[in-house]
């Protein structure tokens, strides 16, 4: 048996019926990950005697026929922009290249009282500014289904880890897509949770009005078991909400009968590649034969998506990233004349090219004469988009597009055309605007053999119905959960 | 600014000066605003701090609910609205004490607004308007190596909850601006919202001034002086920067818009920045903080827990103990001096000679020595003893103040100190006709003085008297006994 192939809810229940140890589980993710993780470049740290640790406490529990946590056991791999204790915690950046937390954000911490065991921290875009991982300080990270190609981004190296089974499952950030857009490459599922069902307490900020950790996993109950565990009202954030979360797991129903889908048909045209649309139509199609009511509706706001999330997340980003200034902590220029000089220079040389990008236009947007032309602008714009979808949930109960305009590109293809790279989030950055839930699950592949992604999005704090929708498709599909990338 | 001859010209134009304040106030809750650290003052560098406090990645700040209320109380004891919708925002600049690169403040949405304070100049009454209280974080601090070696940054300061108070240009002098501002302070003192200790920075003020030609109505431009931690500072501040502006102006000069430094060693300020190379702080919305709502229940659950404020206390003691309004004003300026007054006063029957006492040498020690009426050495209940000492004629006046002297300084009960150190009057006659004596017998050239009709030599004689017994003499057994004797030759 080849234990990196199961899923966490296998392999849990493996592991109580003691069918193999979580020590051998996490010897053997840890061995996967020293075969390939040269190639891929998922992992920026990986913590084999603390992950060797984690697993012995927890297999002392089960041979004590202890009370066993939620995860009990299960390997899993997290974004270098959630914090870990005493792990580096690098956000893919030079200038986090030394930082190393004295806390855990509290969704690593619910996952460890959830015994989960930590396997190491994953690659990602600077600051998780990027839609193909090539911004990372640490690297490229590759697809696993085909080296040649990106394997979406920011949360690359999550969803490649959890793709080419170095992690059971990952957490990633998902502020305009990120972790829908790279499940969608790499052919796993990502849930990019509702703002505020998860606590963002540890997690090194991006754009804070948009922010949500965010579970990579092989299939949907997997998905619905890690929100189980990280969901939920955090005293440390403000902006958590105690909504008194349901049990995710219970939402793993197979039953679509006269749920209301909408297909909004401003997502299904323009610069959409063919194999995409007609993957997520037979998606579609599927739902409606199983009783679904499939109805086309109009968003048509999405065209004033992006430049709007560009100028609020950029804005935001200019506002936290300017504690990076050499001063406490992190990168610090080696020589300098003076504060200024400091400043200059260490920003300088401790960011990579997009983020000081993302930076520049955020200071841009902010300024006393832009801030009404761009950013108030943006804001309006923002909450139109969200009374937009108040407005179709009024019609429809879940709302199907695709993921991505495309499925995973050549590295390299799209990073001279900033334009094209950041259309890659056309279809996601609504969702993070208007605050809502959304799932990426595979719905097969194109003619080059790369998986296809669909979303499923849904009202805010349903992320059962979205769930129950996703669960219903992939089991009438087979899905794709273990695919094999032939590695 | 160029260069001014020492002596200026009688100016033909009769100026008029405008000010406004910023006043921080820093707020006495226990923990810091958006994290639990404690706000005590001092603490090693750095051991009043949490990941938050020094802006790690990751950090999230949570308001804390005291905050707020302190700030409403503020607001309703300044006569302010409440808003029922307020804002936090970030305000951005690169300093190494801002650990964040931003601070967390409030900008077009405050807590508080429209309010104002009365106070009275030589007599006059005068409404000062408040154009705003609202909430927001204070810095860290640098700390310079004494050695030049370099410079370190202490955090602990980093999110200890401030009011900023932002008046309208309502000020025409300094003694207006001693005024409100010495009001402000005994409100925010009265109502626990500050401890207002100006030494370690817990109030502060930055002035924001013009002056203009007296009848305009167009104000001229303004300059803004940082930081001013003590009321003679800020008076002599306002006298300064009113008076260079006017030299500017009558030499031909113009008034740039901008920042000094205020140096009260050298009693002069002088330019920091021109409004050329003004910061934008590009506020913007802070999204981890939600809005702030104030509803009607919570204003009024503040409301109930107002104290007697300076100005209804001074009616109270001009009635409850009959001492003048001047002492009144005065006393209730300061809670604390108010609180010592009310202490001894209530269980005196000389109400008038405590508010003398306190107003007198007590305020003059406080002077002198630069301590707050809290570090007042002896007890209320002390000085109620020396004023009935007095009053039953045990010491005289000018023991009293001798009295005084050692109860400041040991905080000893004054019966004690009179018994211990023999300081009774003297009412025993023989005992001073036998001293009189002496004196006339020592002194015939004064004897023949008043003989002769000069009454000036009796105070001489009287003097002497006092001397020889140090003081200690009844006066009115002295005067009595003493013409007795002098009429016998």
């Amino acid at each position: 048996m080849e234990l990196t192939k199961l899923t966490a809810c296998k392999v849990a229940d493996k592991i109580r019926k003691k069918e193999f140890s979580v020590p051998e589980l996490t010897q053997a993710y840890l061995d996967r990950i020293g075969e390939l993780n040269e190639k891929i470049g998922a992992y920026i740290t990986v913590c084999k005697q603390d992950a060797g640790k984690q697993a012995d406490n927890i297999q002392k529990k089960i041979d004590n026929n202890g009370e066993l946590p939620l995860l009990a056991g299960i390997p899993a791999g997290i974004s270098d922009n959630i914090c870990t204790s005493g792990v580096l915690t690098s956000c893919g950046s030079r200038m986090l290249s030394n930082f190393v937390p004295p806390y855990d954000a509290t969704a690593v911490k619910k996952l460890s009282q959830n015994g989960a065991v930590m396997l190491g921290k994953l690659n990602m875009d600077e600051f998780a500014m990027g839609s193909s991982n090539e911004t990372s300080w640490y690297g490229q990270v590759k697809n696993p289904l085909d080296y040649g190609r990106v394997p979406g981004g920011s949360s690359g190296g999550a969803a490649a880890a959890v793709a080419s089974q170095m992690a059971c499952f990952a957490l990633g950030s998902d502020t305009g897509g990120s972790v829908r857009l790279a499940s969608s490459f790499c052919g796993v599922v990502g849930l990019k949770p509702t703002y505020g069902a998860v606590s963002r307490y540890g997690l090194v900020a991006f754009a804070s009005s948009m922010d949500q950790i965010a579970p990579v996993t092989r299939d949907v109950a997997d998905c619905a078991a890690v929100m189980n565990s990280i969901a939920g009202h955090d005293p440390l954030d403000s902006t958590s909400r105690d909504y008194g979360h349901e049990d995710y797991t219970l939402s793993l129903k197979s039953d679509v009968k006269g749920l209301k889908i909408g297909l909004p048909k401003e997502y299904f045209s323009g610069g959409i590649q063919k194999e995409v649309k007609e993957k997520v139509l037979d998606a579609a199609k599927v739902f409606e034969s199983l009783g679904a009511e499939i109805e086309e509706i109009s968003l048509p706001l999405l065209e004033y998506a992006l430049p709007a999330y560009y100028i609020i997340s950029s804005a935001e980003a200019s506002s936290n990233l300017a504690q990076y200034d050499g001063i406490k902590y992190g990168y610090r220029t080696r020589q300098f004349e003076d504060l200024v000089d400091l400043y200059k220079k260490t920003r300088g040389e401790g960011f990579g090219e997009e983020v000081k990008r993302r930076i520049l236009v955020g200071t841009y947007v902010l300024g006393a004469g832009n801030y009404d032309a761009c950013y108030n602008k943006a804001l309006k714009v923002k909450r139109m988009i969200f009374e937009e979808y108040q407005n179709a949930y009024q019609k429809v109960e879940v709302i199907l597009v695709p993921t991505a305009p495309s499925t995973a590109f050549k590295i390299g293809e799209k990073t001279a055309d900033l334009l094209d790279m950041y259309l890659n989030d056309v279809y996601t950055v609504p969702v993070n605007l208007a605050g809502l839930c959304a799932i990426s699950v595979p719905c097969g592949f194109d003619s080059s053999g790369l998986p296809v992604g669909m979303q499923l999005i849904g009202k805010p704090y349903d992320e059962g119905t979205i769930l129950r929708a996703a669960f219903t498709y992939e089991k009438y599909t087979g899905g794709n959960g273990g695919i094999d990338c032939g590695i | 600014m160029k260069s001014i001859p020492g002596e200026m010209e009688e100016s033909t134009v009769e100026y008029e000066v405008v000010v406004g304040l910023e006043i921080h106030a820093e707020l006495a809750t226990k923990s810091k605003i958006y994290c639990g650290c404690t706000t005590e003052f001092g603490g090693e560098p750095n051991t009043h701090c949490c990941p938050g406090c020094i802006g790690m990645p990751g950090t999230l700040p949570v308001l804390n609910k005291a905050v707020v209320d302190y700030a409403i109380k503020a607001g309703l004891a300044t006569n302010c609205e409440i808003s029922s919708f307020s804002r936090q925002d970030r305000k951005h600049y690169f300093y190494p004490d801002l650990a964040k690169a931003y601070q967390i403040s409030q900008c077009d949405y405050p807590l508080c607004r429209n309010g104002y304070l009365d106070i009275e100049v030589d007599g006059e009454k005068k409404r000062i308007g408040i154009t705003r209280i609202h909430i927001e974080e204070d810095a860290g601090k640098l700390i310079h190596d004494e050695s030049g070696n370099g410079t370190y940054v202490d955090y602990n300061r980093s999110g200890v909850p401030l009011i900023e108070i932002v008046t309208e240009p309502d000020m025409r002098s300094s003694a207006e601006v001693k005024a409100f501002f010495e009001k402000l302070k005994a409100i925010l003192e009265y109502t626990a919202v500050s401890d207002c200790k100006m030494q370690e920075g817990s109030l502060r003020a930055d002035i924001n001034l013009s002056v203009r030609p007296k009848g305009q109505k167009e104000f001229g431009v303004r300059t803004e002086m940082k930081n001013l931690n003590s009321i003679r500072a800020i008076v002599r501040a306002v006298e300064f920067e009113a008076k260079r502006q006017i030299l500017e102006l009558e030499y031909g000069g113009v008034i740039e818009r901008e920042t000094r430094r205020w140096d009260d060693v050298k009693g002069e300020s002088y330019s920091m920045r021109t409004k050329e190379d003004a910061t934008d702080y590009r506020y913007m919305p802070d999204p981890d903080l939600y809005p702030i709502y104030v509803d009607q229940a919570w204003i009024e659950q503040i409301r109930a827990t107002i104290p007697e404020l300076p100005d209804d206390r001074k009616k109270r003691f001009i009635s409850e103990f009959g001492i003048p309004e001047y002492d009144a004003s005065i006393i209730t300026a300061s809670k604390t001096l108010a609180d010592f007054f009310e202490a001894a006063a209530k269980d005196s029957k000389n109400a008038k000679a405590i508010s003398n006492w306190v107003m007198g040498d007590l305020m003059k020690k406080l002077n002198d020595t630069g301590l707050e009426p809290s570090d007042i050495p002896f007890t209320p209940g002390n000085l109620t003893k020396l004023v009935s000492l007095i009053d039953e004629n045990v010491i005289s006046g000018k023991i009293a103040k001798q009295v005084f002297d050692i109860m400041w300084d040991t905080g000893e009960d004054p019966a004690d100190i009179v018994e211990k150190k023999g300081l009774k009057v003297v009412t025993d006659t023989e005992a001073i006709r036998s001293v009189i004596i002496k004196v006339i017998t020592a002194n015939p050239k004064s004897v023949e003085d008043y003989k002769s009709g000069k009454t000036k030599a009796m105070g001489f004689l009287i003097g002497q008297v006092m001397r020889e017994t140090k003081g200690k003499a009844d006066p009115q057994a002295v005067n009595r006994l003493l013409k007795e004797e002098l009429d016998k030759i």
